[in-house]
């Protein structure tokens, strides 16, 4: 338990210098960010700036977007949005809690407008003031939760919350699905399958940049990414081998189908199922780290210096496997 | 004199009836048809195709040799990797190729060079008009972002954009970051197709590959479709491949043909004459 928790403190210290904090965003220079945008459907444009992509849905019926990145970014977030529609932003939905997806939310909600007339508008207390927020649960419990200087002001909460395993909208014609993935990148995970546009934003539990991060304080596992990826994978239709089809929109980096997220899940899985070998035979952490069970993909995913390192993410594929009961 | 200025006038003409007919006075080469591949080359590596464990003469580096030393041909049974596509850069080692060109009609620029290969009928673009290549963030594919040039007659090819692929198809990777560079060049009826890869995260020197094909009168690509099936049950989360050490195939190729293991494992040397010499001093293959 003390070892459990030592650690966890050592590794919250490193997410609220990166990417666990609005407030680390305030320290970060984004002068020089600029926010581009790609076309990944007719109606679906991947956002790139600083921070988790942005995913943005337009229609006649208003904006959706899944996540915000940081605060200091969220005019030029703006002005990239109004280049694609006039209409007000109505739904932000969060993928996780991190700052680096969260940290404009307050700012963006309060840019849009929540849908609601008739009796709905004495009934919902923020109608007309703001666009809703949707995240699981556990989002809304870590962003009113932190103190200090990572308190997070409470106009970039969620508004609307679920529990269990998802959260249906029909927005801009189409339906669409928000999926709680448990305990992976953290424990609030969700990613946004659009059903027409055929496009998944999947948050931190895919990306094609560096190692699974994996927020063990915040409740993250890498079994949970594993099965994370498993459901992403379900979820994908390609058109022919692993190109085309469904598109995924990962947390960070590049726009990808099914042959990318496969190829994330492989190296997951080869390197949970060697470190879990060691596990097996006894060795200890400083040993495994010693074994480098990672030098393969080294080059691609990993990192010597950083919020997260290779050291960091094979800490936490042997903690969540030494944990595991 | 005067025959001078008549020898003259007559290449003058001619070369107005040639400009004026077919236009062709670039240096471009026209590769539209199909074209039948030869396999005088590398044989055993490309219709039987590679043997486990055998990286020799490739460039790899010691992480793309723990990435082959890995590799389980399970994958092979795996439904999402059954109907997996040759990587633009893997794709010429066998088969047949249909290649032409989109044209603007009215201005008869070159748009675009088209080719589509016999495996999995892939078709890939080589766009000519001069566009760039999208940005990193774009989506990568097999086939990957492609645009030519001309370098005299050669077509000189850039691709980008490609998701990870293969080297040789039993395990030797191809990272996500390689940049492939290819010439097409045209000697009346024959296709010399070389393939440069550079590739930052899995080679210790860019590799080069070559191959031929006859232009054919009569030919035509067959039709290729491929269905994902359930082969076994598997468990959720679960990918095949050899731990560190555990893999007992890797030293049947060095053992079969007499091979020392250290040079059926590869590197930059072992693509060079010069490691001949280096080749006799190492001991020989034990299956032990
Ligand atoms: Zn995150």
């Amino acid at each position: 338990m003390m070892k459990r928790q030592t650690a966890g403190a050592v590794l919250s210290v490193a997410f609220a210098a990166a990417l666990g904090a609005a407030s680390a965003g305030a320290q970060q220079n984004f002068d020089d960010v600029a926010v581009q945008t790609l076309q990944v459907r007719d109606d679906i444009y991947m956002l790139v700036g600083a921070g988790g992509n942005i995913t943005v849905q337009t229609g006649g019926d208003g904006v959706l977007m899944v996540d915000t990145q940081y605060a200091p970014l969220s005019d030029r977030i703006l002005a990239a949005i109004g280049e694609l529609s006039d209409e007000p932003i109505r739904y932000i939905v969060n993928t996780h809690h991190h700052g680096d997806h969260t940290g404009g939310n307050a700012n963006l909600r309060l840019a849009g407008a929540t849908v609601a007339g008739g009796n709905m508008l004495g009934a919902i207390t923020d109608s007309g003031v703001g666009a809703q927020i949707v995240a699981h649960e556990n989002v809304l419990f870590r962003l009113s939760s932190a103190t200090g200087d990572q308190a997070v002001s409470s106009d970039g909460w969620p508004t609307t919350t679920f529990f269990g395993d998802k959260k249906q909208l029909f927005f801009n014609g189409e339906g669409i699905e928000v999926i709680h993935l448990p305990a992976a990148h953290t424990d609030g995970d969700s990613i946004v399958f659009f059903r027409r546009s055929d496009v998944i934003s999947a948050g931190d539990v895919f990306n094609t940049t560096i190692y699974p991060v994996i927020d063990m304080q915040a409740g993250g596992t890498v079994q949970g990414i594993i099965g994370a990826l498993d459901k992403i994978v379900d979820l994908i239709v390609p058109v022919y081998g692993q190109d085309g089809g469904t598109l995924v929109i990962p947390g960070h980096g590049r726009l990808s189908n099914l042959g990318d997220v496969l190829n994330f899940r492989e190296m997951v899985i080869v390197i949970r199922d060697r470190v879990q070998h060691m596990i097996d035979e006894g060795m200890s952490l400083e040993q495994v780290k010693a074994a480098q069970p990672s030098r393969d993909y080294d080059p691609r995913y990993g990192a010597s210096g950083g919020f997260w390192t290779t050291e960091d993410f094979i800490e936490a594929v042997y903690r969540s496997l030494s944990e595991q009961e | 004199m005067i025959d001078v200025s008549r020898a003259g006038m007559a290449g003058l003409l001619l070369a107005v009836v040639a400009t004026a007919t077919s236009g062709a006075a670039s240096a471009q080469a026209n590769f539209a048809g199909v074209w039948s591949a030869t396999y005088a080359e590398d044989w055993p590596d490309r219709i039987p195709g590679p043997e486990l464990g055998d990286y020799a003469g490739l460039p790899l580096n010691d992480a793309n040799r723990m990435r082959a030393q890995s590799w389980s041909a399970s994958i092979l049974s795996l439904p999402h990797y059954q109907c997996r596509v040759h990587p633009s850069d893997y794709a010429n080692s066998f088969a047949d190729i249909r290649m032409w060109e989109e044209i603007d009609t009215d201005t008869q620029e070159l748009i675009a060079i088209r080719i589509q290969h016999f495996a999995w009928n892939t078709v890939r673009t080589i766009w000519m008009d001069g566009r760039p290549h999208p940005p990193e963030f774009a989506e990568h594919t097999s086939m990957g972002f492609s645009t030519g040039e001309w370098v005299g007659r050669t077509l000189k090819v850039t691709t980008t954009h490609l998701k990870e692929g293969w080297l040789r198809r039993n395990g030797v990777a191809r990272s996500d970051r390689a940049t492939v560079t290819e010439h097409f060049i045209r000697h009346g009826n024959h296709l010399t197709w070389s393939v440069f890869v550079q590739d930052p995260l899995y080679l210790e020197e860019p590799f080069f590959r070559n191959r031929d094909y006859t232009l054919s009168e009569t030919g035509r690509i067959g039709a290729y479709p491929c269905e994902s099936v359930i082969e076994v049950l598997l468990p959720e989360g679960y990918f095949p491949h050899y731990l560190p050490g555990q893999n007992e195939f890797l030293i049947e190729y060095a053992v079969n043909h007499a091979i020392p293991f250290e040079a059926a494992m590869g590197g930059a040397e072992t693509m060079y004459p010069e490691y001949v010499d280096e080749l006799e001093q190492l001991p020989p293959p034990s299956a032990e």
